[in-house]
């Protein structure tokens, strides 16, 4: 149904916004996929633990504190939208 | 040494501003001025209720066994709330819209109000919190424990069961005292949710604060802590890959279906906007809570001597370097963590022990259901105060009886991995129209048994029969069946076997049920309704028009939702519907809109089935429900115009109605009066006449004896007098219809006002004796107002009491109350007959009297003349159905208004 009442082409405002809830859906899967990582050093065959000790430490940390303040800068600009555009809620509405 | 007896007292002096905090945050909730009590930042910092004293003390114990595995459970959580636009956002919505009160309800809500799983979802809670609460004593316990061993001189003695009883206890008080105030559960605890977030700026700082402690204060910095760690055996472990994924998995599960994150996340958000700040600010609190884990671990094992016990390293290395004030505040970090977990936990158990289990129990224990008098409230409000209790005791002799550390310390995964087994019910719920009722039943039922099998009963060991010939050879000497290596999968990690294949035949059986099963219909209305929440925030209909009487439903709301809020809720959709009064008509909307309000009491299965036995079963057609469940979405848009235009219409009709019906009965009520008046006024009139006739003549003739003319002429003055007070209060009438009256503004009590009310209407002839009931205590509000008028109103009130009431001991009742700062509303309630539907609407006109012959003496003008009296003041009169007996209301706001009386 959604699809169906939803308008194709948004103006540029709204199309923005929905970028940025893209990236917002796409950046937990992003971090996970890096905190992966760890698992394919050392191991086995090397002189290392899995996850080379204190790098897999800094590494999961950086990681983290990269995607807070990824998260940050995009709920912000989309706070900062909300006032422009009621991009979202409307769409929803399928009254945009 | 810090003296064991000072450690007491500061923990003392805690709990205590903790309930001042809780008491200060209600009281400011009730006044409403909440300001930044309702800010994404305490939303924020409740949510760290997932931090529990499993992470506060746990974590760098974890981390000394296992190296950075213990990351992994604050990933999950992590990535779950960074993309909260994906799930959160969703269920928050929910959670509003369809004003859910807990996981239980959640699910059994979206499965068509079902209480079978209502009750197994609740069964799964208890069975998984039961044992994290015990945890959470046991932490305390422990480290009141740490302290104690080391002061011999302590006037308490560290009795680690007497410890965890005088936490349990208290905790149990201050949960029932402020996390049952009131009884929608659905509103916002405010108190408990502001001493949480205070708890949470406790916990974090303590922990960081020892975390700088380790790094600057004892090692050279963070160059020395790096090499620090990289010298440890903590950094020579093995990342367990399988391990990582899963408990990572496990915990994003687990912060979703606890039923306390559930309580925080979604029954306590007051807006939906404050996900756009807790999108960060939480990954950066639990981000701060682990930063620190694995330098303290470092630390604790470098030196503290070897053996001690890592679980309390926060706790030992400030003791150690005699750090006094440090290791108060880590202790009362540990506190505020298990403290807040387990006053949450116990908050949202209680509320689906009482909704999905004691109630759906009371409503079939009564053969008369739903109607029958007596107040639900107590019964809800009591069973929940019991349920935290029994929560409370459950997880005390969990802690008595498993009675060691060992046995708890891998109780944590075990809990969560139990109420994962919601996850397809809940994620399926919410995503997929097509998931029902049967799939989710099979679903839970088979993860929750194989996570009993595999996981939960062999924590007991032999103590319930899993020993180790059990477990390596498995029952009957089935091999497949072993506990940790079901179907021959072997060599697993335990944990990661048992949440494997718990969830995976879980969503298994899940999916294959919904495909074949057919859901009913109210289950597929709710599916749609759950899936598409962001496409119609309107509501389906699901109750059909009429066969419930308004009155009726008046009484059961009363008691459900207590007297204020349900006369509230009648009168609004009244008004909505373009009427007056308190009985609206009983529309599907309306029904729809009462079930809801019920519903944040009393569970959405519960509601349902109460608002069933009043309407019959006559829920809905086929056809009107495949109307809105069938995927005719081109004609519904079309049709939700005409449908507003025809509901414009309607309204329009229905207020032509009213004042038809209105103006036909005034017009034969006013052909009625204009005879009863002229025969009011010539009664007297002739008496008059005749009798001044008898003293003129008698005058002419000079044969009258003084005791005659005193007896004539005093007729005649009676009967002018009777005709002074019929004019006066004709003329009283009009005035204050005009609004030119001119009103005496004075500051009173009100207690003074019905007081004299009372005196004046003293007590009349041979009437039967009318016993008047009032609440003094109550009644002592200050109000401006002209307290003449006023009484005015109350004696003409009780007047009609003395004259209508018909009860054989008439009793009259009056109540005053506060309604917030400005307003006040006064009662008066008898126990007679009451008056009769049809009458309602028609008391308050003049003229109107509902006994057409003269027995009350009066022309059928008192309740106007109170009516236009209560107007005059700025506050109204009404008539209150459903009270069992006459009963009125009267409105007024305590202050002038001085925009009105302009």
């Amino acid at each position: 149904m959604a699809e169906r009442r939803a308008p194709l082409y948004l103006a540029r405002r709204s199309y923005r916004r929905r970028r940025l809830t893209d990236a917002l859906r796409l950046l937990p899967v992003l971090m996970g996929v890096l905190w992966l990582l760890p698992l394919l050093w050392g191991g086995p065959g090397t002189e290392n633990p899995t996850g080379e000790g204190s790098r897999a430490v800094i590494h999961v940390f950086a990681i983290w504190g990269l995607g807070i303040i990824a998260a940050i800068i995009i709920s912000r600009a989309l706070v900062v939208g909300e006032h422009d555009v009621d991009g979202e809620e409307t769409r929803d509405d399928g009254r945009t | 040494m810090l003296s064991f007896n000072v450690l007491v007292l500061v923990c003392l002096i805690y709990a205590s501003f903790l309930f001042l905090v809780a008491f200060w945050a209600e009281k400011r909730a009730e006044r409403g001025r909440l300001g930044w009590l309702r800010s994404p930042v305490i939303y924020t910092l409740s949510l760290s209720i997932y931090c529990t004293a499993w992470t506060f003390y746990g974590a760098v114990g974890y981390a000394a066994r296992s190296g950075l595995e213990f990351v992994t459970i604050y990933l999950g959580p992590t990535l779950v709330v960074i993309g909260w636009w994906w799930v959160l956002r969703k269920l928050v919505r929910i959670g509003r819209t369809q004003r859910i009160t807990s996981v239980a309800d959640l699910i059994s809500s979206r499965y068509g109000k079902s209480t079978t799983l209502g009750v197994l979802v609740t069964l799964l809670a208890v069975i998984g919190t039961t044992p994290y609460i015990a945890l959470q004593l046991q932490s305390v316990a422990l480290s009141f424990a740490v302290f104690g061993l080391n002061d011999p001189s302590g006037l308490v003695i560290t009795d680690l069961n007497r410890t965890a009883l005088w936490v349990a206890g208290g905790l149990a008080l201050f949960t029932v005292l402020f996390g049952t105030r009131n009884l929608d559960a659905n509103e916002r605890h405010h108190g408990v949710v502001t001493a949480i977030a205070l708890e949470a700026v406790v916990k974090i700082v303590a922990l960081v604060s020892v975390g700088v402690f380790v790094v600057w204060g004892v090692s050279d910095g963070l160059e020395g802590m790096l090499e620090r760690i990289d010298a440890s055996p903590i950094a020579q472990q093995d990342i367990i890959g399988t391990r990582w994924v899963a408990i990572t998995f496990l915990s994003a599960a687990a912060f979703l279906t606890l039923p306390r994150m559930f309580q925080v996340l979604v029954v306590e958000n007051a807006e939906e906007r404050h996900l756009f700040t807790a999108g960060w600010a939480f990954p950066l609190y639990l981000f701060g809570m682990s930063l620190f884990v694995i330098p303290i671990a470092v630390a604790g094992l470098d030196f503290l001597p070897a053996g001690s016990n890592p679980d309390m390293f926060v706790l030992t290395l400030p003791l150690a370097f005699e750090q006094h004030t440090l290791a108060t505040l880590s202790f009362l970090g540990g506190f505020s963590s298990a403290t807040s977990m387990v006053i949450v936990a116990a908050i949202a158990l209680s509320t689906m022990v009482s909704n999905h289990v004691v109630m759906p129990i009371w409503l079939s224990s009564r053969k008369d259901g739903a109607t029958v008098s007596g107040d639900v409230r107590s019964v809800v409000l009591l069973a929940r105060r019991l349920s935290i209790f029994g929560v409370l005791s459950l997880g005390y002799f969990y802690f008595r009886l498993s009675g060691g550390s060992e046995a708890l310390a891998s109780i944590g995964t075990i809990s969560f991995t139990g109420v994962a087994q919601v996850l397809p019910a809940m994620i399926g719920g919410i995503f997929w129209r097509g998931a029902t009722r049967i799939g989710a039943i099979g679903g839970v039922l088979t993860g929750f048994a194989i996570w009993a099998y595999a996981m939960f009963l062999p924590s007991f060991g032999e103590a319930a029969g899993f020993t180790q010939t059990f477990l390596a050879e498995g029952p009957f000497g089935f091999g497949w069946l072993r506990a940790q290596a079901l179907f021959g999968v072997e060599g697993v990690d335990p944990v990661v076997h048992a949440v494997c294949w718990s969830l995976a035949l879980n969503t298994l059986v899940f999916t294959v049920g919904s495909l074949l099963s057919f859901p009913n219909p109210v289950e597929r209305l709710q599916g749609a309704q759950f899936v598409n929440v962001f496409e119609h925030t309107g509501t389906t209909r699901g109750w059909s028009q009429g066969t419930a009487e308004a009155e009726d439903l008046l009484m059961m709301a009363q008691r459900i939702l207590g007297p204020t809020e349900a006369q509230r809720l009648f009168q609004l959709s009244a008004a909505e519907q373009g009427k007056g009064g308190y009985l609206p008509d009983t529309t599907p909307q309306f029904l729809e809109r009462l079930e809801r309000e019920m519903a944040g009491s009393v569970g959405a299965a519960t509601a349902h089935a109460m608002l069933g036995q009043l309407v019959g079963g006559a829920t809905v057609s086929v056809q009107d429900l495949m109307a809105v469940a069938d995927e005719t979405a081109q004609i519904m848009e079309y049709s939700s115009q005409l449908e507003t235009k025809s509901e414009e219409l309607a309204r329009a009709a229905r207020q032509l109605r009213e004042a038809n019906e209105k103006l036909t009965a005034l017009s034969i009520q006013k052909d009625a009066f204009l005879s009863q008046i002229s025969h009011e006024l010539r009664t007297p009139m002739t008496s008059i006449r005749a009798f001044s006739e008898i003293l003129r003549d008698g005058g002419a003739s000079g044969d009258m004896d003084a005791q005659s003319l005193e007896h004539f002429s005093g007729i005649i003055h009676d009967e002018a007098r009777r005709l002074t007070r019929l004019l006066d209060d004709l003329l009283d009438l009009s005035v204050l219809e005009n609004g030119q009256v001119s009103l005496n503004w004075t500051r009173t009590n009100l207690n003074t006002v019905i007081g004299r009310a009372v005196q004046a209407a003293g007590q009349a002839g041979d009437a039967p004796m009318l016993t008047i009931r009032r609440n003094e205590v109550g009644e002592h509000i200050a109000i401006e107002t002209d307290a003449d008028r006023l009484a005015q109103v109350f004696i003409n009130l009780i007047a009609n009491a003395r004259k209508y009431c018909d009860a054989e001991a008439p009793v009259l009742t009056i109540t005053a109350r506060r309604l917030g700062n400005d307003a006040v509303q006064i009662d008066f309630i008898d126990n007679g007959a009451g008056i009769p539907r049809d009458k309602q609407a028609m008391i308050f006109e003049k003229f109107s009297r509902l006994t057409d012959h003269a027995k009350a003496g009066g022309a059928g003008l008192g309740l106007a003349i109170c009516r236009e009296i209560m107007t005059n003041l700025s506050g109204s009169i009404s008539y209150l159905p459903g009270q069992g007996g006459t009963a009125f209301r009267i409105d007024m706001p305590r202050k002038r208004l001085r925009t009105r009386t302009k």
